[in-house]
């Protein structure tokens, strides 16, 4: 483990551009995921239609792809973003797909009687969903968004396949340079556990306060 | 029932292989000289292989020229490839090289826990790779070189790449090289020379560096797109590795280069590898019968300016 010990700073650094895609991925997800699960359960068809085109698309497709379709694909049609912006782009639409489920299914899971009684006190759809039906509906799926935002820390990973520093890359290097692969990855499964263990200690704290006693 | 089937395709794709292997025979008995009167000291690795009858050789399935799958013949091909052939042809006629595809990172942990028993694959001797893995050889010496857009007049030599972004492979000594003769040049990193290609065309980087075998490769893909600048900045000797502390096995493999170099059987396979893609055959370098591990280079890695 000497030579863990001897680049702290690799992993460091690895981490911190690690939790940084993810969180900001994450921000990505919950906003689009919020909106496209919206869109399915709305009354309008082709908002439906599209929020179904969006989830089916992007949840189909494998991450590796959409990064290296993304950050090669769209300069050929004169789009050009940095790669750690394509990844932040490329893991928020991928892991919004997954949000736009898991917000649905909350959505489903609140009771019809909730949303009639908005609508007969004369709220509109929109006003409906974001007063009453959506914060209840996020409050029930707090554990599985918890469970999305561990997949994407494990996810952003594959982020090193278009040249991003986090730690997966930084480790990946530092075995090649170091001729010491198992030690080294062993120091990056640390640094991910370290990342991913925080992370759901702080959803099961969220998911305590916020959680509906029926 | 299902086993019994899987049974069956496993025996039939096993007589298959036998039937390969005995074609090979045939066509290779014909050199058989002294080779075949070759004796070993019992235990020894040669020994081994011979009792075995096959040896399992580390080669690269993705690098034009060295070691490269044929998708046609499902055969690896390359100047890598007809090295291990000919060395491997010394401890036996009849021995069958099974060849095992060995990523950069994979070189030494196979060598390691003996899932190869050595290793040919454009493995750049150094110092670090020393401490846990032997070589000999070397048996070729590239040269690191840079490629650019074939309009690109900026860049005459490595320190031009200073404050440029500039693309090579992971897990390639090229990265450590360019890092230290242009230290603030921002290095890009891909798994393959083709991504580090299309960045190039796409001008995300102004350059890609590696070794001038693998870029004169690209430069004839390229149809014209790019060219090579021809300032060659680091020597990459290309050795065999084998199991660190295996002397006798390193020694064998050494007198066997020198061999093959003096018969011409060198020259020969050069030319029908890397001189089909367009490079000139070259003096074959001195194998270096080196004794001892190197002290160990420090494990800190050199602080770097990479993208996130």
């Amino acid at each position: 483990m000497r030579v863990v010990l001897d680049n702290l700073d690799v992993f460091v650094g690895g981490m911190r551009t690690t939790v940084s895609l993810t969180v900001l991925g994450f921000a990505v997800a919950f906003v689009i995921g919020t909106v496209v699960a919206a869109c399915r359960v709305s009354p309008v068809p082709p908002l439906r239609w599209v929020g179904g085109f969006y989830v089916e698309t992007w949840r189909n497709t494998p991450l590796t792809v959409l990064m290296v379709l993304f950050f090669f694909g769209l300069t050929k049609v004169g789009i050009r973003y940095g790669a750690f912006t394509t990844a932040v782009i490329v893991l928020g639409g991928y892991t919004g797909a997954f949000v736009a489920e898991t917000i649905r299914s909350g959505i489903l899971a609140v009771p019809r009687g909730q949303a009639e009684a908005a609508r007969s006190l004369g709220l509109t759809f929109p006003q409906t969903l974001a007063h009453v039906v959506l914060p209840q509906a996020l409050r029930t799926v707090v554990a599985p968004l918890g469970s999305l935002f561990i997949a994407l820390t494990k996810n952003s990973s594959i982020a090193a396949v278009i040249s991003v520093g986090e730690l997966a890359f930084r480790a990946d290097r530092l075995s090649d340079s170091t001729a010491r692969p198992v030690p080294v990855f062993l120091g990056a499964a640390i640094a991910y556990l370290a990342i991913t263990v925080t992370a759901g200690v702080a959803f099961g704290i969220v998911e305590r306060r916020v959680a509906i006693r029926r | 029932m299902r086993r019994t089937w899987m049974l069956a395709a496993v025996v039939s794709v096993a007589l298959v292989a036998g039937a390969c292997g005995s074609d090979k025979k045939s066509t290779s008995s014909g050199t058989a000289t002294t080779q075949a009167a070759r004796t070993f000291a019992p235990g020894s690795t040669m020994a081994r292989i011979k009792a075995a009858g096959s040896i399992k050789v580390g080669v690269k399935f993705d690098q034009p020229g060295f070691g490269q799958k044929n998708p046609s013949t499902g055969q690896v091909e390359g100047f890598d490839v007809e090295i291990a052939k000919l060395i491997v042809k010394a401890i036996g006629d009849n021995v069958k090289i099974d060849f095992v595809e060995s990523v950069s990172k994979n070189r030494e942990p196979f060598l390691q826990n003996g899932t190869v028993d050595m290793v040919v694959a454009t493995y750049t001797i150094n110092d670090t790779r020393k401490q846990v893995v032997d070589f000999a050889g070397p048996y070729f010496v590239a040269r690191q070189d840079i490629m650019v857009k074939s309009a690109d007049t900026t860049i005459k030599s490595v320190t031009d790449l200073n404050g440029k972004n500039v693309c090579t492979v992971k897990g390639s000594t090229s990265e450590k090289n360019v890092r230290a003769k242009a230290p603030t040049a921002n290095v890009t990193l891909f798994d393959t020379y083709s991504q580090c290609a299309e960045a190039l065309k796409d001008g995300r980087v102004i350059a890609e560096t590696t070794d001038n075998t693998i870029l004169a490769g690209l430069v004839q893909q390229s149809s014209g797109a790019f060219k090579l600048v021809g300032a060659p900045f680091s020597d990459e000797p290309y050795g065999i590795g084998v199991k660190k502390g295996d002397d006798e096995f390193r020694t064998f493999v050494n007198d066997r280069l020198d061999e093959i170099v003096q018969s011409g059987a060198w020259a020969k396979a050069f030319e029908a590898t890397l001189g089909k893609i367009g490079l000139a055959t070259p003096e074959p370098p001195k194998v270096n019968r080196y004794t001892g591990t190197p002290p160990a280079p420090t494990t800190a890695a050199p602080t770097t300016t990479t993208a996130r």
